[in-house]
């Protein structure tokens, strides 16, 4: 159905010349969309748009020329009619047909939306707070995906890039055209998983298990964000999914493996505390600094600082302890299964040097003898 | 403030004066008074609320507020302008022209009504102190949404608590008002003679009895989830977090039509006044409001399209959802036709119904988008919702509001509103509440999130246009307020029926209403 | 009428004095008939308060009658025949709260089975903690219509699962997928989360 997305993009066009301000990227209509599913949302919207605009100007054409024929300051003297039974039946039957016409259309995109049968790919993401973590079933292969922008941007010390808040350190890698199979949870509250340009949103909810599906049309990159309250970092926690071509997808994938092997290598290594600490900087970025902040101060009465704590100042035992395992009752979530020996190691180390602390460094080694 | 003072009553002893005339009124006039007082202080505070979020989102990233903060003011600003500011007033509003409208001396039960206004500054204040508390104020956004509503601290448990309070004082109110009707009706005004006002009312407190308890059992159940190791609404114990939404839905939906259903009584009142004819088809409103009552019980899980209900259940919705245009549809058309061949004229009262009209049917529009579940998929959650239910309650609920002020000032005061002043608040505020909530639209199509403090870059255009229009809009209720104040100390004298066009028993009384009215009862003929 | 009129009729209005409700002849039966509608009201909102609360079964019973989401599935396998002609790829998806005390695994590889025919498939839970633990598994089934085929006759999940410090136990499923799974359902996920009873509770 292209005609109607045409008229879309007409009535979007007229909008921006009408407007005196508007700029050439100014969106006024949904994303071109990237899969079939989202171009058949494009067009039902279109419809109904298009359904109300010609409502909306019959209904308010009568009353404004009411407003201005039948005004009293024109002399115009009131005529004492209140009920037309013909007129009130019509008005009743016809917007009713109107309906079911809109409806006919959106009927047969909702039993698609829910046929998640038959993929070529399932992938399971989890929802935790404030990131996404992607899991490819059939492939063992399984990472956390974290917002990429540095928070001088967010605070603005430093100039936003193009993709401001809308950049991840580890994007999902699909295959083009393959129908991809989304199993959503959560680990904690609700998040939505929602990614316009593809058509697909679905909330991910602890405790139970939600599948909804796409499939991209184009190779490219397409941004995304939660789109359910999730708490302090709801608006810091994008997705990005890269459309690859199959060979690209496989070499992708191979790569992801081998870094697997290579990350079971590291956690064997013994590192320099330099190393380990430059490392350790950008995992705490990643995945601490939304609450215990850049400084290393926390929020007071909310998130406790790290700088001069009791905890990463004191035996390296507990420290690690507390980190893999988290901390009942509190937003401190256990990073166990999260990151990886040597990831562990490195941010520990970084928290144990960073912002004045002197305490000693922690090996890959240490963490893995503590994590039974 | 003597706005209630009659010639003859010189020499009344009357009631008490001073702050315990306030605390102790049982008079139907006094407490429509306060209740309207109280949805403007709430208005202030909850519209600061709204002003701070529109700074922070002026530019992308974080100035003002910090995104805990930030999440606090939007949760109480939704909280505050629903149930301190909206229902507040419509209860007001009720209890001042209700019994005028019906020929009752005063409300069925004089002394719960006093109670059920003093609750809410109660609540109230619970609601807006608790942001002082350690661990800052509720952030869980105004639905309430569990697990995350399950994580916070002890403002949390104080909001449910002031939701309670609120919850019962609204029920007082309500089987107040509805009793009233029922029974205290001036001989000869049969229920199908009823001023449409009343009739929305009657609807809306049946309405606020049936739904009101149900938030008050759902936030109790989030109440021992959080303190009394209950599993309602977590899997761990076998429950389940949508089942929360599906409770606080089946009172969600028909929540909106109780603060809007009032709105369309005073539309209905107010375009026939300046129309100088009666209202077309008033058979079909009355049918129209109740059989928009009744749907209101079957579309609740439009709300949550997107939490992975089967397709069964979404096309139910969706269709039950759709049925709504149609009533709501024949109240428009009704409207236009009650102006066709009228002879119009422009007060500030009839401006905003007007405006009320046109921009309520925007609202309405894009609750059609919302409403297809296909397209609910790209929209929910987004800024798109936020400009659909801004033009329904604010260009809605809120404008009908200003139009009931501007309607009965001269009854309550017994003064004239001036118009020049009134023209400029209407025109201030119909073109800036476009500008803040129009862009909207195109920001929600084009992907902005919404309930987020920091946005990526293509949103800045439109959130600068949308704060400007806010910052604008916000500072246009100060007229308003000029605008009462000026009605109140003074002006020029407003006769008994103080529109030319005015049908109905508050205008066979003196402006001001005596304090007390239709101590026997009139006779509607 | 002059509008003042309607008050000047009752002598205290006119003196500005509150109306005495008691000598109004009518006030007695106004009184009887708004105390019973105010009992009326008040035991609709009670009745509706405690709605709230029955809407938690009633949703339950409702979705065991529509086999979505969760408990319909626990009904016990009928005597089925096995449809040879095709299979059904069945996922395996283990999730944990509280990655902490708990490591629960899912067998890597997905399952493939005819419609009808028998299948077990093992868990792995195990106690990271120095200190008992009781847990227990909730189930869910993606796509949610796939809930009203999947037969179990035995699941860990019917029970708590205790363990003691640092123990590591299998934990089998026993189901049958019914033959009458619809053709189009190719890919089916049985997915488990594991909560600490009684724990892991956020305040």
């Amino acid at each position: 159905m292209p005609r109607p997305r045409a008229i879309g993009a007409f009535i979007a066009a007229w909008l921006s010349l009408s407007a005196p301000l508007v700029r050439a990227d100014w969106r006024l209509n949904l994303p071109a969309p990237k899969s079939e599913m989202a171009a058949r949302i494009y067009d039902i919207h279109t419809l109904i748009l298009l359904v109300c605009l010609a409502i909306f100007v019959v209904v308010f054409g009568a009353m404004f020329y009411a407003l201005f024929r039948h005004r009293k300051s024109a002399g115009h003297a009131a005529r004492h009619f209140h009920e037309n039974t013909s007129v009130e039946v019509i008005w009743t039957v016809i917007p009713f047909l109107i309906l079911i016409g809109m409806a006919w259309p959106a009927t047969k995109a909702v039993l698609d939306q829910k046929d998640t049968a038959n993929p070529d790919l399932t992938v399971k993401v989890t929802g935790y707070q404030w990131k996404w973590e992607y899991d490819y079933l059939q492939d063992g292969v399984k990472f956390m995906s974290v917002l990429a922008t540095p928070r001088e941007q967010i605070e603005n010390k430093a100039a936003k890039g193009k993709n401001y808040l809308l950049e991840v350190d580890e994007p999902l890698v699909v295959p083009v055209g393959k129908k991809v199979r989304i199993l959503l949870t959560s680990n904690d509250v609700i998040h939505a998983w929602w990614v316009q340009e593809l058509g697909v949103k679905q909330d991910a909810i602890p405790g139970f298990i939600r599948d909804t599906w796409f499939r991209a049309d184009e190779i490219g990159t397409y941004r995304g964000q939660c789109a359910e309250l999730c708490g302090k970092d709801h608006g810091f926690m994008p997705i990005v999914v890269e459309v690859k071509s199959e060979a690209d997808y496989q070499a992708w994938l191979a790569g992801r493996k081998a870094r697997l092997a290579l990350a079971a290598a590291d956690a064997d290594k013994v590192f320099g505390v330099d190393e380990l600490k430059a490392r350790g900087e950008k995992i705490y970025a990643a995945n601490c600094a939304a609450c215990h902040q850049a400084d290393g101060k926390g929020l007071p009465g909310v998130f406790p600082g790290l700088a001069g704590s009791r905890v990463a100042t004191g035996p390296a035992a507990a420290h690690i302890d507390l980190v893999l395992r988290g901390k009942d009752g509190t937003a401190m979530a256990a990073y166990k299964d999260q990151l990886n020996d040597a990831d562990l190691a490195a941010v520990l180390t970084y928290e144990r040097t960073a912002w004045g602390n002197a305490a000693d460094a922690v090996q890959p080694a240490h963490v893995k003898a503590r994590r039974d | 403030m003597d706005a209630h003072a009659t010639p003859a009553a010189s020499v009344r002893h009357g009631p008490p004066t001073g702050p315990m005339r306030w605390l102790t009124t049982t008079n139907h006039k006094d407490i429509g008074t306060l209740y309207l007082w109280f949805a403007a202080t709430m208005f202030l505070i909850g519209g600061l609320m709204a002003m701070l979020i529109r700074a922070e989102l002026f530019q992308p990233g974080l100035q003002i507020v910090q995104p805990e903060l930030f999440n606090q003011l939007t949760t109480l600003h939704g909280l505050i302008m629903i149930f301190g500011v909206i229902m507040p007033a419509f209860t007001g509003f009720a209890n001042w022209q209700v019994p005028l409208m019906i020929g009752a001396p005063d409300m069925a039960f004089p002394r719960m009504n006093n109670w059920s206004f003093w609750l809410l500054p109660v609540a109230g204040g619970l609601l807006v102190g608790s942001m002082l508390l350690p661990g800052g104020g509720v952030a869980g956004g105004w639905t309430m949404y569990p697990p995350l509503f399950l994580q916070g601290g002890i403002s949390y448990d104080l909001t449910i608590f002031a939701i309670h309070i609120m919850g019962a004082s609204s029920i007082m109110g309500a089987i107040n008002i509805a009793t009233t009707i029922l029974n205290m009706r001036a001989p000869g005004m049969t229920l199908m003679r009823m001023p449409l006002f009343v009739w929305t009312w009657l609807i809306t407190a049946y309405l606020l009895i049936a739904v009101m308890p149900v938030l008050a059992g759902a936030v109790t159940m989030l109440l021992t989830d959080r303190n009394f190791g209950t599993h309602f609404f977590s899997a761990a114990g076998g429950g389940d977090p949508v089942m929360f939404q599906h409770i606080f839905w089946f009172f969600g939906h028909p929540e909106v039509y109780i603060l809007i259903l009032p709105a369309f009584g005073i539309i209905s009142t107010v375009i026939p006044t300046f129309s100088r004819k009666p209202l077309f088809g008033y058979a079909s409103m009355v049918y129209a409001t109740a059989s928009i009552a009744i749907l209101s019980f079957m579309v609740w899980a439009h709300h949550m399209f997107t939490v992975g209900m089967p397709a069964a259940a979404q096309l139910f919705f969706m269709y039950a959802t759709l049925l709504i245009a149609v009533p709501t549809g024949v109240k428009v058309f009704n409207w236009v036709a009650t102006m066709w061949q009228g002879s119009i004229s422009f007060e500030t009262a009839m401006l905003f119904a007007i405006a009320f009209v046109c921009l309520f049917t925007i609202g309405g529009f894009s609750g059609l988008v919302l409403a297809m579940a296909p397209v609910d998929i790209q929209l929910h959650d987004t800024y798109y919702v936020v400009a659909h239910f801004h033009y329904v309650l604010v260009t809605g609920a809120l404008f009908s509001i200003f139009a009931g002020i501007y309607y009965w000032l001269p009854k309550w005061t017994g003064h004239r509103v001036d118009e020049t002043w009134g023209r400029w608040h209407f025109w201030l505020s119909a073109i800036s509440v476009n500008l803040l909530f129009f862009p909207m639209h195109f920001l929600g199509l084009a992907g902005m999130p919404r309930r987020i403090p920091d946005y990526a870059l293509q949103f800045a255009d439109f959130n600068r246009i949308a704060s400007i229009g806010g910052f604008v809009f916000g500072a246009s209720q100060i007229l308003l307020l000029i605008v009462i104040l000026k009605c109140i100390r003074g002006g020029e004298k407003a006769p008994a029926r103080a529109w030319e066009g005015a049908e109905g028993l508050e205008w066979t009384v003196a402006s001001p209403a005596p304090y007390h009215t239709f101590v026997q009862p009139p006779e509607v003929k | 009428m002059n509008p003042s009129d309607l008050n000047s009729r009752n002598p205290r209005a006119a003196l500005g004095l509150a109306p005495c409700r008691l000598c109004d002849p009518r006030a007695p039966e106004l009184a009887r008939t708004n105390a019973s509608s105010l009992r009326r009201f008040g035991l609709l909102a009670a009745a509706m308060f405690g709605f709230g609360f029955a809407l938690i079964p009633v949703y339950d019973v409702f979705c065991d009658l529509t086999g979505l989401n969760r408990d319909a599935a626990q009904a016990l396998a009928n005597n089925t025949q096995v449809d040879f002609s095709r299979r059904v790829r069945i996922e395996l998806v283990a999730n944990v709260q509280d990655g902490a005390v708990w490591r629960f695994g899912a067998p890597s590889r997905p399952v493939d089975a005819h419609p009808g025919q028998l299948v077990r498939v093992e868990y792995e839970l195990e106690n990271l903690t120095g200190r008992p633990l009781v847990g227990r598994a909730v189930p869910s089934y993606g796509p949610a219509a796939a809930a009203a085929h999947f037969k179990k006759i035995d699941c860990f999940c019917f029970r708590e699962q205790r363990l003691a410090p640092h123990e590591k136990i299998r934990l089998p499923v026993l189901f049958v997928l019914d033959k009458n799974v619809p053709r189009d359902l190719g890919v089916v996920t049985l997915s488990y989360t594991f909560f600490e009873q009684g724990g892991g509770k956020r305040t």
